[in-house]
């Protein structure tokens, strides 16, 4: 309906909400607007789309609170959006009333699956750089993902109310990633929302409408499906072809399986059921299934009746990059372990685990996790919302190990690795991308260098910043080098990586024996050439952790039968109290009595008794002195 | 005793017994009895020393040196009258034994006089060993007369070392010469002598506590005692190696001293009878301290004394004027108890027999009644092998015999050292 405009806008809390809202179902795609917003960790997108449901007027003010859509309380705490929500708001323009359905992604490099496919269901993306900052590695990571789903970028800087703020400079700088104008980077402040009406109307002129067939059999895109306690999964989708109506049968293509359409409805952002979604609108599905693993993100969902030919391209399995095992500090709560993390299932279908049982730290579960953050945000939750306290061993990658007869070992834990020779050992490497200022080249160099890391290229994004670019083995990423890139560069750095793919290394297992006897949780897969300082370095913490026995203890490291570190524990020669008179008994037989209830938490390893906080202290202290170098600096 | 008491229940104003306590009573009138007479004075705190001991002379009413035996005769009378309350039998007293603080810092008329009040109280038994501790600067011929009149047959000399750096850091004050004189004197009495040792101060030489040992052995005494140092929680000597000011106690060290003692002892005739005692022969080991290990009864008097009668183990309040006041109001100085469970007393039993000389008696200890009550664990053949194998139980003596049908464990000289592990491993 094009003609006068009569809307008024007042800079007030008083919403300049449409006077009409397009309803779902019966929404022309032209009028539907779909986007994302791509931002670093921190660069305020959550309080950007807080205001936008302000003005759009779907969140009344005294409603608000702040970072609505970040709902999960562990979000809250680490400022992070972990889960994507779409919500739909109406926005009108020049006498038209158009629907938004804005997606919000993840930033972490972790869940970069879940990102391809948030962005595979937008049209237009805004990118969202913080002006006091500058963009960041996985923020362009991510506008690169964009940029290849050809989505319309919309370049932003956000926080132009900070006194820090130097949107001249940014706005350069994007200019130049994106190949626009400067003068085209939008600038605004969720924070007292300036530029944020601009904004939704330049929403509405550059990115394009949906298109799709309306009379085709429907295909929808599961871009997320999350777990609600009392709904069960909740699945979102785009709808590409075709309609989704309520009470409907679907069919996931990929498994199918079949289910039947219980409510379908848009978040706006509470959840709203509608009739049903059309060609190029967002919305959710509940069908009362409990485990999110049967609404796989990326899988299309079609109608049973009328199915679709063909599915929607890009659906892949999220494969787990990284593994640990996860052991409860209390046996007891082995069960309780296994019921968290099944629970944690239900919502996180990245997530997968099978018992684990180590001699040094009993029962627990192998974990395969989508990346570090991933590893500790899972961690976090099952000590904080299960209250479980746990011991995790040091995180490895997926090694492909081909023994002599040629058989191929998936080894996702040092203890799968095949006894006898091996004739290749190959390992996931990474394209891993790192954003410092200029003057931390050279550190940067030097710590990826010592990862084994082949530099591939180096970009200036502007005069003071730098883009470098490494291949690297994952496994030398996932231990400590982003605290280690944290504390060369003064917290300056930002890094990305992305798999990509296999190689073969000179890798070898290297084992901790006691007493002849290998301790599990030790082992590890290391390069050749850092085998001998992992030997040396466990015996000789070992040494200062394991108590005296009635004989001597040798620690060895070992590559297979070849000894290549070793300490020894040496005998204990006196555990005798030398007086023992009347008052002493008492005291002396409580005093046996608490080393015998001590002797219970011992582990036994071949004969040596060792307490468990021996273990967990080897286990732990290279996190701690990691973190103490990092506050030293 | 230590300074840190247990915790424990309450002991009631009249000092009195739990019935089974009382009833066991009857059973064990022949049984040998002991009485440990504590003096909570010195004239120096040793800085190693967590003993209940005050170098004050007045700690207030009855608690001054020259009041204290009166109150410390109270807790005797006080004794008398429990006993009698709770139907004990007639039991005199099979040993007696002074020991602090510095029993010797009190005139040696004092000392008699309480023994005196005592064997009237109780009465002693024929051949009666009763014991006093002395500092080697208190004893001279005269001293050591009295209390040979008074009764006494046994002197334990605070010896400690014969090197005068390792006497300075131990704080003692006392001039080493001083010891040959006492050692004479008591002689001369007619007493026993036993010396008491430290071995592993810090700063000792290994070379050093061989000078003290054969300084030791030199003087000929009928017994000896010779402990590690222990570095007791919240003495000075703990807070200097906190410090640094003095270096920590060396486990290896202290092992390598215990080899020398058994060695240099066991050359002069001096054979151990448990793990920190040494004595010429069966009867000159300490019948009282003995009785400690064999699970004995004997009443504790004075300030923070322990003591046992079947199976009940209390101590008094450890301040001398707290422990006065409450005698003087007719009221115990007990101020904490425990009874034994039967799995305490089955505990007690293997820990305290394994460090002696005659050793554990297999048989006997897997028969105990309290064993089988509270359904612990018999110790097996199999471990005692094991513990054979590994070289610190002796193995003739582990060969079963018609008195000993399953043999007895006795520790070997590495046994001995390690006797704490040989206990955790045969605990039920």
């Amino acid at each position: 309906m094009p003609g006068v405009s009569t809307k008024q806008r007042t800079p007030t809390t008083v919403s300049p909400k449409a006077r009409s809202s397009q309803v779902p179902a019966a929404t022309d795609p032209s009028v539907i607007r779909n986007f994302c917003i791509i931002a670093h960790i921190d660069h305020g997108k959550s309080t950007l789309a807080d205001r936008m449901l302000q003005l759009t007027g779907v969140v009344q003010a005294r409603n608000m609170k702040a970072q609505y859509l970040d709902r999960m309380a562990i979000e809250r705490d680490r400022g992070i959006t972990i889960k994507s929500q779409a919500v739909r708001m109406p926005w009108e323009l020049d006498g038209q009333t158009y629907a938004f359905h804005m997606i919000d992604t993840p930033g972490h490099v972790d869940f970069s699956y879940e990102v391809s496919r948030s962005l595979a269901a937008c049209e237009g993306a805004l990118l969202l750089v913080d002006a006091a900052q500058g963009i960041e590695a996985q923020t362009l990571a991510n506008l690169y993902l964009a940029m290849e789903h050809d989505l319309k970028i919309i370049p932003v800087l956000n926080k132009i109310d900070l006194p820090s703020a130097q949107p001249e400079k940014y706005a350069e700088e994007i200019a130049y990633l994106i190949g626009c104008e400067p003068e085209d980077v939008l600038r605004v402040s969720g924070k007292t929302g300036d530029g944020v009406e601009e904004l939704l109307d330049k929403i509405v002129a550059e990115i394009p409408a949906p298109e799709g067939d309306a009379e085709a059999p429907a295909r929808a895109m599961i871009f997320d499906s999350v777990y609600d306690t009392y709904r069960g999964v909740v699945t979102f989708v785009r709808v590409v072809d075709g309609k989704l109506g309520h009470r409907e049968k679907i069919k996931m293509m990929s498994t199918g399986a079949t289910h039947e359409l219980l409510e379908i409805g848009v978040s706006s952002p509470e959840p709203e059921a509608t009739k049903g979604l059309g060609v190029g609108e967002v919305g959710y599905l509940i069908t009362g299934v409990k485990d999110v693993r049967l609404s796989k993100v990326g899988d299309t969902v079609t109608s049973q009746n009328r199915p679709a030919a063909e599915i929607i391209g890009g659906y892949d399995d999220p494969a787990p990059m990284v593994f640990s095992g996860l052991f409860p500090l209390d046996g007891s709560d082995f069960p309780v372990l296994r019921e968290a993390l099944e629970k944690l299932q239900l919502n996180d279908a990245a997530l997968n685990f099978e018992p684990e049982t180590s001699t040094a730290l009993g029962f627990g579960f192998r974990v395969g996790f989508l990346g570090l953050l991933h590893l500790e945000i899972t961690r976090e939750r099952l000590e904080s919302e299960y209250n479980l306290d746990l011991i995790s061993t040091a995180p490895n990658v997926v090694y492909e190990v081909t023994a002599e007869d040629g058989e191929i070992h998936r080894v996702t834990n040092p203890s799968e690795f095949p006894e006898g020779k091996v004739t290749e050992i190959r390992e996931p490497v990474v394209d891993a991308t790192v954003i410092v200022p200029a003057e931390f080249i050279g550190p940067v160099m030097e710590l990826c260098q010592s990862r084994r890391g082949t530099m591939e290229g180096m970009d200036y994004l502007s005069a003071e910043r730098v883009e470098i670019r490494y291949k690297m083995p994952l496994a030398e990423i996932v231990f400590d080098f982003f605290d280690q890139l944290k504390s060369r560069t003064k917290g300056y750095a930002s890094l990305n990586w992305q798999g990509v793919g296999q190689q073969a290394a000179d890798l070898v297992k290297v084992d901790i024996l006691l007493q002849g006897d290998q301790v599990d949780a030790f082992s590890a897969i290391t390069h050749r050439d850092s085998a001998y300082a992992y030997g040396v370095k466990m015996a000789s913490r070992l040494k200062e952790l394991i108590p005296r026995q009635q004989f001597e203890v040798p620690i060895q490291a070992a590559i297979g039968s070849r000894i290549i570190a070793r300490e020894n524990i040496r005998a204990i020669r006196k555990d005798v109290l030398s007086k023992c008179y009347g008052g002493d008994i008492s005291r002396k037989r409580k005093l046996l009595e608490k080393q015998k209830e001590g002797k219970k938490r011992m582990k036994m390893v071949g004969t040596v008794e060792v307490p468990q906080e021996a273990f967990i202290a080897a286990l732990s202290s290279d996190e701690d002195a990691g973190k103490e170098k990092a506050g030293k600096k | 005793m230590p300074s840190t008491l247990p915790l424990g229940d309450p002991v009631p104003a009249d000092g009195g017994f739990p019935a089974a306590v009382a009833q066991a009573l009857p059973a064990r009138a022949e049984a040998p009895f002991g009485l440990y007479v504590h003096i909570p004075f010195c004239s120096v705190r040793c800085g190693y020393c967590d003993f209940n001991t005050y170098t004050a002379e007045d700690l207030g009413p009855g608690a001054s040196q020259v009041s204290y035996p009166d109150t410390l005769i109270s807790e005797l009378v006080f004794a008398r009258q429990v006993l009698d309350a709770m139907g004990a039998p007639e039991r005199p007293f099979s040993t007696v034994f002074f020991g602090g603080g510095t029993p010797t810092l009190l005139p040696p008329e004092e000392l008699a006089r309480i023994l005196t009040r005592a064997r009237e109280l109780f009465g002693f038994r024929p051949d009666a060993e009763i014991t006093t501790e002395a500092n080697p600067d208190t004893i001279t011929d005269a001293t050591a007369q009295v209390l040979a009149e008074a009764g006494f047959t046994r002197l334990s000399l605070g010896m400690q070392s014969a090197v005068p750096h390792v006497l300075s850091t131990l704080d003692r004050t006392h001039d080493p010469a001083n010891v040959e004189r006492a050692v004479h004197a008591a002689r001369a009495a007619g007493l026993q002598v036993s010396l008491d040792l430290i071995s592993g101060t810090p700063g000792e030489s290994l070379e050093d506590w061989r000078t003290s040992l054969e300084h030791a052995v030199a003087l000929a005494p009928d017994h000896i005692s010779a402990y590690s140092l222990i570095i007791e929680e919240g003495t000075a000597m703990a807070a200097k190696i906190k410090r640094g000011v003095l270096p920590d106690i060396d486990p290896d060290d202290q092992a390598d001293k215990y080899l020398l003692t058994d060695q240099v002892l066991g050359a002069a005739g001096l054979t151990w009878y448990e793990v920190s005692n040494f004595s010429t022969s069966e009867a000159t080991r300490s019948e009282h301290n003995l009785n400690y290990w064999l699970d004995s009864d004997w009443w504790g008097a004075g300030p923070g004394a322990h003591s046992h009668m079947a199976g009940l183990r209390w101590w008094n309040v450890k301040h001398p004027a707290a422990y006065a006041q409450r005698l003087s109001g007719g009221a115990t100085p007990g101020h904490g108890r425990e009874l034994l469970a039967d799995a305490d007393k089955t505990l007690e039993h293997l820990m305290l027999r394994l460090r002696l000389a005659d050793g554990l008696d297999v048989a006997g200890f897997n028969a105990l009644p309290e064993l089988r009550r509270s359904q612990g664990e018999k110790i097996s053949r199999k471990s005692v092998q094991a513990l054979v194998h590994d070289g610190l139980i002796e193995e003739d003596p582990a060969q079963p015999s018609n008195a000993h049908p399953q043999g007895r464990a006795v520790l070997t000289l590495r046994g001995r050292l390690l006797a704490d592990a040989v206990t955790r491993r045969l605990a039920p």
